[in-house]
């Protein structure tokens, strides 16, 4: 292996300050005593964090949230894992429509998605409604779990299914005692990584949600263009402990950058 | 399982409930919004039941919205650019490390993908702000302070923060692929550090880096928090455009047009990256 010099690792030390330094702000700030934004320099305080918990507002937006990405996460594993197993273990005409159908969210700017809903919803009249909110979702974050669902089931050693079926095992026996266990890491991941995603998501639910049904962030991005106060410094660092906590569990369940970068 | 004529449907039983799903909630609304960008609008009471194709015209001819298109590219395409220009090189530098170190900077460099927009966006705001933290460096240095918050360079530099990662995980995956005792051989063989650099990890790397430049690309293009909180009134972007044309004008259908231009913009550069990629597979395995 060979060493970095001195050059690339203060490249690196710039690279990573120009990674974290808005992140770390923000944490310092949300501590801050004062009313504005400023660097704690008096002490420290937890009063825009019970702000936060005392507005009632940011808390539906934040419950909102989280039950929404719990549902989407949820149906986008319901759609993806037999989806993932039409597509990895049969060769059937439509084969490559559907994979392409499946991951087109991939591709779509969340922008176009979003005004598409928009106008579904004005003609059907369901402007407004939470379980159409979780569909929307669910479209976004399904590709994010079927990608993991296809890891793994092209990663699986078919001997110990073709074995169960040797002794007599059903299909539906067959894939609940033996592929699904097999497939679990993939299919949690992917469920993770779908609720993440489906939790941080703006662009698209901006044009969706509803005064009644308006997720954290675009709770916060309103805020945040009508006035700026520390508070929305305390939610942005409550967001980003929330993230760090679901990170640390996918990296320690399945390793992070296998679950980021090697889809391959 | 076992190919048995009777699982002749099995795919479709277990793919199309989500087909279906998707077709109604991806393609259908595609298609209601590409008639919709043809529907003529009047200011005073909506959206007419007559087609025109008004709005691509004006798009396309009106200074305003061309202006804007420009500006979109313009910072989308420097963007990707400095995400290379960073983004290579720090791919490079991790696959040189040794291992607790590597999986943690590199879990470090790509986390942030993790953190929402609106919170990355935000903490530059704070850090550019007049009385943020650049702007009291800049101070301490006795240089003058700048205004960069609802600036182009503003937006450019959060959008680079935010797209890193999209450069940095394609040229990681390829550098992966690369045994580094090729370029320990290059040496061996007399090449310089540049010319192994230059003959052995480039080609390698090229992939990964045109791959992340279009997501890069295409991601920034589209953006949206960015431009609306660090862009400020003035400074409009495609989707800042197309947020307002619809809940600010109420102007749908040439919202809709300026989406679908977005959209099929976004289109092209993945085909065109397809194209690429097949060319170049073939050329490398014929």
């Amino acid at each position: 292996m060979q060493k970095n010099g001195p050059v690339a690792l203060i490249f690196h030390v710039l690279v990573l300050t120009f990674v974290l330094a808005p992140l770390v702000i923000i944490c310092l700030v949300a501590f801050t005593p004062e009313n504005t934004l400023s660097l704690p320099t008096t002490g420290l305080s937890l009063r825009w964090f019970e702000a936060v918990f005392a507005h009632p507002d940011f808390m539906a937006s934040f419950w909102n949230s989280i039950w929404l990405a719990t549902f989407s996460a949820t149906l986008a594993v319901a759609f993806a894992v037999p989806a993932g197993l039409a597509i990895s273990r049969y060769t059937f005409p439509g084969r490559d429509f559907l994979n392409a159908l499946f991951l087109s969210p991939l591709i779509i700017p969340h922008l176009v998605l979003g005004v598409a809903f928009l106008r579904l919803f004005a003609l059907i009249g369901a402007t407004g409604s939470f379980a159409w909110l979780v569909a929307t979702h669910t479209i976004i974050v399904t590709p994010y779990v079927l990608r993991l669902v296809l890891a793994a089931l092209s990663g699986l050693d078919r001997s110990a299914e073709q074995a169960a079926r040797t002794l007599g095992a059903g299909e539906w026996t067959t894939f609940r005692r033996i592929t699904a266990p097999m497939i679990l890491p993939g299919i949690t991941g992917g469920w993770l990584l779908a609720f993440i995603n489906s939790f941080d998501e703006l662009t698209m639910s901006i044009f969706v949600t509803s005064p009644a049904t308006v997720t954290l962030p675009v709770r916060m991005y309103m805020y945040a263009t009508e006035s700026i106060d520390p508070m929305m410094a305390a939610v942005s660092a409550l967001m980003i402990a929330i993230t760090a906590a679901a990170m640390l569990v996918l990296d320690r369940a399945f390793g992070l950058d296998r679950i980021l970068v090697g889809q391959r | 399982m076992t190919p048995r004529p009777s699982t002749l449907s099995a795919p479709w039983l277990l793919a199309g409930p989500g087909a279906l799903f998707f077709i109604g909630l991806v393609l259908l609304p595609l298609a209601l919004t590409v008639i919709l960008s043809f529907h003529a609008y009047d200011h005073s009471t909506g959206i007419q039941n007559t087609f025109t194709l008004s709005h691509y015209v004006a798009v396309v001819t009106d200074e305003y919205y061309l202006e804007i298109f420009w500006r979109t590219l313009r910072i989308a395409a420097l963007t990707t650019l400095i995400c290379a220009a960073i983004g290579v090189p720090e791919a490079y530098i991790l696959s040189r490390m040794r291992d607790p170190w590597r999986s943690i900077f590199l879990l470090v460099i790509i986390g942030p993908l993790l953190v929402s927009v609106v919170v990355r966006t935000f903490g530059w705001s704070m850090l550019l702000g007049s009385q943020g933290l650049v702007n009291q460096a800049l101070q301490l240095l006795g240089l003058p302070s700048a205004r960069i918050l609802y600036t182009e360079t503003a937006i450019v530099i959060a959008l680079v923060h935010v797209m890193l990662p999209f450069m940095v995980i394609p040229v990681w995956t390829a550098l992966q692929k690369l045994d580094p005792m090729v370029e320990a051989a290059a040496w061996t063989l007399g090449a310089s550090h540049f010319t192994a650099l230059r003959r052995v990890v480039m080609p390698q790397v090229t992939l990964g880096m045109l791959s992340g430049s279009l997501i890069v690309f295409g991601l920034s293009a589209s953006a949206f928090a960015v431009p609306a909180l660090l862009g400020g009134r003035r400074l409009k972007m495609a989707a800042t455009l197309v947020y307002d044309e619809y809940l600010q004008e109420l102007n749908w259908p040439l919202g809709a047009a300026i989406a679908i231009i977005v959209l099929v913009a976004n289109l092209c550069i993945m085909l065109a990256y397809n194209r690429m990629v097949e060319a170049r597979a073939r050329r490398t395995l014929g």
